[in-house]
């Protein structure tokens, strides 16, 4: 599913300068420990976390993920967008939690696929 | 520069602290402490400074230092250790902090009491709940006690939570002009190997205290001039690891 019409369908704000809106989002990862993303994360994916410090992009750029949606009306610093730039990967929020956004992906027909699976 | 050893213990529980045990109570630390031949040491309960003058005032007329200070819990559940020069510095950073803490009270039967001393007869219990995260991330807290120029030491970074290396993977650039802290039982050498991040900061062992048999099990010595704030501020934020030795 084409990261534009995500972003559109569920009024997520985007947050970098990053444009990548025909990234394609082939599946969905919702965690919040950087280990454990680094480790499970699919290539192509939409992550959705509550964390917002830069190492998220450092983890991001690592694994290849296609898309970064910050909850829980938490947004990202100065220092995460300027990485984010920097390594080419959007980054989006949203006020609702990660519980209620994985749904309405999930409902858009976004899977968890994990590395491996 | 002569300078002279003094051990130093510069992580250490109150019965603040609702994981601590009721023992560590201001006469029982700074006994302890004497016994265990320390000569600084840093009191460092979660998020709170409140036992700090209680400590102090047990200490006087004796040669310990106490350092006043606390173990500041960030957003991203980092352990960060702040310690001040002052004990008003430490309330200031305290009155920080808890505005940043989310007001919940405490359930003792499961957490455990978080008891304060206004002296050694008086002792009162805090409500609101001391173990959880305050809404800082990490560069803030770091932010404010350089603003404050105190010392900031990340905790336990070779554990698998609540470490600045198990909650973020490596410590970024900007933040390490400071020290990290590894637990007795770590061999400083496997660490530094292990997280490339680390190895130009300056490492010390703290007990992490929480009981009172922990007292002084970090085994760290540091040597300054003086065992005051300001030469350990110096040595912690150096480059250097040549003037802190491991027993």
């Amino acid at each position: 599913m084409r990261l534009g019409d995500i972003v559109k369908r569920l009024d997520l704000k985007i947050e970098s300068d990053t444009e990548n809106m025909d990234n394609e989002i082939i599946s969905g990862y919702c965690s919040d420990l950087l280990s454990d993303v680094m480790g499970n994360v699919r290539k192509g994916s939409i992550w959705v976390t509550l964390q917002t410090h830069k190492n998220v992009l450092a983890v991001a750029a690592l694994t290849d993920v296609a898309a970064i949606l910050i909850t829980g009306g938490a947004h990202p610093d100065q220092d995460m967008l300027s990485k984010a730039e920097d390594e080419g990967i959007p980054v989006l929020s949203t006020s609702i939690s990660s519980f209620e956004i994985v749904g309405r992906l999930y409902e858009m027909g976004i899977r968890g696929m994990r590395r491996g699976d | 520069m002569e300078t002279r050893e003094f051990n130093v213990d510069l992580h250490i529980h109150t019965a603040l602290s609702p994981c601590a045990s009721g023992e560590m109570t201001p006469e029982e630390i700074v006994g302890r402490a004497l016994e265990k031949e320390l000569s600084i040491i840093g009191i460092t309960d979660h998020n709170s400074a409140g036992n700090v003058g209680a400590v102090w005032e047990s200490a006087k007329g004796t040669k310990l230092v106490v350092i006043p200070g606390m173990e500041v819990e960030t957003r991203e559940e980092i352990h960060v250790i702040c310690l001040f020069n002052t004990l008003n510095a430490a309330l200031e950073m305290q009155e920080f902090v808890y505005t940043h803490l989310p007001s919940i009270p405490n359930k003792p039967d499961i957490f455990g009491e978080q008891v304060l001393f206004e002296s050694s007869a008086k002792k009162k219990t805090c409500e609101r709940m001391l173990l959880t995260s305050t809404a800082l991330p990490v560069e803030e807290v770091v932010s404010k006690v350089k603003k404050m120029d105190g010392i900031y030491i990340f905790a336990h970074v070779d554990r698998p939570s609540y470490s600045i290396i198990s909650q973020l993977l490596f410590i970024p650039e900007n933040l390490q002009d400071a020290a990290v802290e590894i637990s007795p039982k770590a061999n400083p050498q496997e660490v530094k190997e292990k997280y490339p991040s680390v190895r130009k900061m300056a490492m010390i062992k703290s007990s992490d205290a929480h009981r009172p048999t922990d007292i002084g099990t970090g085994g760290t010595i540091i040597c300054m001039k003086e065992p005051g704030f300001r030469f350990l501020q110096e040595v912690l934020t150096g480059k250097q690891n040549n003037n802190i030795i491991f027993k």
